[in-house]
């Protein structure tokens, strides 16, 4: 047994952290909560430089051919620096489903681009109905020629409004099981009847609701067979939530640190608040949590990397991390008292943040509700 | 013993039900929980909608004739306040539930003659000036100067996470008097006309979107006669303001209402064939919010009890400092769990549950655990002072 990261994981989060200190300041961060686009060119096109957009892809695709261990030690980078943009969103729910599912020319047409920073792809696959299961996929695709026609409602797809494709789970026909009749689409972000409205997210990144009226897509498109795209479903859903599990894992993990930090410094009744048991305590706990958030994180991702089952895995990942992030929010405030609700302050950007990615890709009720279902049968 | 209301108490609360329900704005339902009352609309509103009460002769109800009471039942009084909490409406503010029991207790008569009738008329918006950007917990170590010179006092310092921003008339304030003896025994309580020369109030930027505020004073005077209590007393006076402070019954009228909404929502809301009160995780753990609340209920009734009887819980005013505020925020997260990925949509965002409520409300009141004494803070009251442990 090993739970340590290997010579490359370990150099491409130390590079992402100085990376992101030099150029993802959290003074671009709080200029980007308010930036209409959320992120920019330059910034992605930065990290396009650096290897990032192609760190999971094959040589054959323009990728570095990186496994998921090190996309998750990245993300948890991303999540400390609060980093804003599409980046999971492009690379890891796009483009990976795209190098697993899609046909050779799919692959082709889209992954050296995401790999060289020219394409920006964005997941629509929650609906108003709020699952992330097949069950949720209501959205119409029809038969239309040799393409199809899609008529639905997207909602939570992140950075929409930047997005040059989106990948779609669609509904094609119906069965007994909920993932019968699922089918994925490319669709080009610009395609003739689609409409975009934005939403406000906790975390105050882009996310947009995406109507589809009649949009044509053409075969090209397809992702994966007509009607069998129920796997691809749950392929997205294990990927994304171990990534939020990782993005979770950063960002309680810097909770943490800048609790620590302030009560150091801070002084009351004459001695560092620090020294108070009540507040050590409270960092105590929060240790515990990282500590159990950070092995179960990479116990379910290592199993992802190694092509082994992990639906149990990443559940059981997912239903820790987003309750260790709801504790861990509550004492890392606690400790600060009022310093630490100030939008000048760090400690909430990740409270926003780590709130958007608990509930994102299966919350805590959905994950127990796994677990009890694939566990304790 | 009784735990039950008059019939004339239950009927009073019907009548204060029915008076809500007529002047309150008709899209009330919409807005409930979402106003900003320290931003100038909702501030007007407020102070418009207080003063509606104060001429029905509501607001101070409990008080003495003479000062703009009405000698009303303390149980009276606790319900309208509860009622009004519930709704979420303007109503007893700190002025109040905090600056006129104060004075009732310290003030000299010609205090109680113009400050309890003025706030029996809702004349004021009051923000409290406690708190300095150095010291909060640690109350008692505030650097605020004020130094006697002729009739006035001139004060120079800093408070900070009040309210003032919103259109505050008057400060109650503790500022340093004394620096030669032991920090308790040098502080006095006063009370300051925001409109006084060398105030300057900045927003400070919260991150549930609203604003607390840094005031700051240069060479700011203050008429001697608007001291409370004795000079280098007034520790004494801002510690037993903030029993009034941490208790009241408010704590508990906006919990109900928060647990009525969630079960509404949950026995309302499709989830997988079933309601999603039908998720065991979610039943469970809603039913036991709403056991909470029952005993909160009863914490809060009983503290009002005390108080009528003219004593000044304290224990008991930090226990339900920690039991209310806590609660609260549970019973919030269990919202946003209710919510699924929609949780994270903000009021004014399209598919947003219960109008983004949980969501804000959520972010709003994590400051109810810090604000008025951490909970930190309370469990050292209760521990050291209410049950007689050792000081850590
Ligand atoms: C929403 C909100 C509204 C507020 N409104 C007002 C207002 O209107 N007027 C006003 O004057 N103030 C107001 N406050 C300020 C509030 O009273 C203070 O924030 C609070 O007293 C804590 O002080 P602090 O923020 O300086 O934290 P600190 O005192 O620095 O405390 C930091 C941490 O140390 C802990 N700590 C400190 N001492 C001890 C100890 N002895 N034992 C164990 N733990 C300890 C605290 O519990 C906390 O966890 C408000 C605060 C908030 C959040």
């Amino acid at each position: 047994m090993d739970f340590g990261l290997n010579e490359v994981q370990k150099m491409v989060q130390s590079s992402a952290k100085e990376f992101l200190a030099r150029e993802c300041p959290k003074s671009y961060v709080r200029a980007m909560e308010k930036d209409e686009k959320g992120f920019t060119t330059e910034l992605w096109q930065k990290i396009a430089d650096v290897g990032w957009l192609r760190l999971p892809f094959p040589e054959k695709y323009g990728g570095d051919g990186q496994d998921f261990v090190t996309l998750c030690a990245l993300l948890e980078e991303v999540a400390k620096a609060c980093l804003p943009g599409p980046y999971l969103s492009t690379v890891g729910l796009c483009g990976i489903p795209i190098l697993e599912f899609g046909s050779e020319g799919l692959k082709q047409e889209h992954l050296p681009k995401i790999a060289s920073g020219q394409r920006i792809m964005s997941l629509a696959l929650t609906e108003p109905n709020g699952r992330y299961d097949a069950a949720g996929v209501e959205m119409r695709a029809t038969q239309a020629g040799a393409g199809f026609d899609l008529n639905g409602t997207k909602i939570l797809v992140p950075y929409a409004n930047s997005a040059d494709y989106f990948v779609v789970a669609a509904r094609t026909g119906a069965g007994r099981d909920p993932g019968v009749g699922v089918t994925w689409l490319v669709v080009p972000a610009k395609a003739r009847g689609i409409t975009m409205t934005p939403l406000r997210s906790i975390a105050w990144d882009r996310q947009y609701e995406v109507v589809f009226k009649n949009v044509y897509v053409g075969p090209e498109g397809l992702l994966g067979g007509v009607g069998q795209g129920g796997k691809i479903v749950d392929r997205v859903l294990l990927l994304g939530a171990t990534a939020s599990s990782a993005l979770i894992l950063g960002g309680i993990q810097a909770a943490l640190d800048i609790t620590v930090e302030y009560l150091k410094n801070r002084i009351a009744f004459g001695r560092p608040i620090g020294s108070f048991q009540a507040l050590q305590h409270h960092c105590a706990n929060m240790a515990r949590d990282v500590e159990g958030a950070r092995h179960i994180t990479y116990s379910a991702a290592w199993r992802i990397a190694e092509g082994l089952t992990a639906e149990r895995e990443v559940v059981l990942a997912k239903a820790f991390v987003s309750a260790a992030s709801q504790r861990i929010t509550v004492l890392s405030h606690q400790s600060h008292g009022a310093i630490g609700f100030t939008t000048e302050y760090d400690l909430q950007l990740y409270t926003r943040r780590n709130k958007a990615y608990e509930v994102t890709f299966g919350d805590v009720d959905y994950c127990a509700e796994k677990v009890a279902e694939l566990a304790l049968r | 013993m009784d735990f039950r209301f008059a019939p004339e108490e239950e009927a009073f609360r019907k009548e204060v039900e029915g008076f809500l329900r007529k002047e309150l704005p008709s899209d009330w339902e919409e807005r409930e929980g979402l106003v900003d009352f320290e931003e100038p609309e909702g501030a007007a509103f407020a102070r418009d909608f207080r003063r509606r009460l104060a001429r029905q002769g509501w607001l101070t109800m409990a008080w003495p004739k003479e000062y703009g009471g009405q000698a009303a039942s303390p149980m009276r009084q606790l319900v309208f306040r509860e009622v009004g909490s519930y709704w979420g409406a303007p109503g007893a503010d700190n002025s109040v539930n905090q600056v006129g029991p104060i004075i009732i207790m310290h003030g000299t008569e010609e205090q109680k003659k113009h400050w309890l009738t003025g706030i029996s008329e809702a004349r004021w918006v009051w923000a409290q000036g406690y708190s300095e950007p150095g010291h909060g917990s640690d109350l008692a170590s505030l650097e605020t100067r004020a130094v006697e010179d002729g009739d006035d006092f001139v004060i120079n310092g800093s408070k900070i996470w009040n309210g003032a921003h919103g259109n505050a008339d008057m400060m109650f304030l503790l500022a340093r008097t004394n620096t030669e003896v032991r920090k308790h025994r040098g502080i006095s309580f006063f009370l300051l006309d925001m409109k006084t020369q060398g105030i300057t109030v900045t927003k400070v930027p919260m991150m549930w979107g609203k604003s607390r505020a840094l005031v700051t004073f240069d060479d700011v005077r203050l008429p001697k006669a608007n001291i409370v209590g004795e000079k280098d007393m007034g520790w004494y006076v801002g510690a037993a303001l903030l029993d009034f402070e941490r208790s009241g019954v408010e704590r508990y009228g906006r919990q109900k209402r928060l647990v009525d909404m969630l079960v509404k929502y949950g026995r309302e809301t499709r989830y997988d064939g079933g309601t999603v009160l039908d998720r065991p995780g979610i039943k469970r753990e809603l039913v036991d919010c709403y056991i909470e609340t029952e005993a909160l209920r009863w914490v809060c009734y009983n503290i009002a009890s005390l108080q009528s009887q003219g004593q000044v819980p304290n224990k008991e005013a930090s226990i339900c400092k920690i039991f209310g505020p806590e609660l609260l925020q549970r019973t919030y997260r269990l919202g946003l769990r209710m919510l699924g990925p929609l949780a994270q949509l903000e009021p004014g965002s399209k598919w947003a549950p219960l109008r983004g409520r949980i969501e804000n409300g959520y972010l709003d009141n994590f400051g109810r655990t810090v604000g008025g004494g951490t909970s930190e803070v309370n469990r050292n009251v209760i521990a050291m002072r209410g049950l007689g442990l050792p000081r850590g």
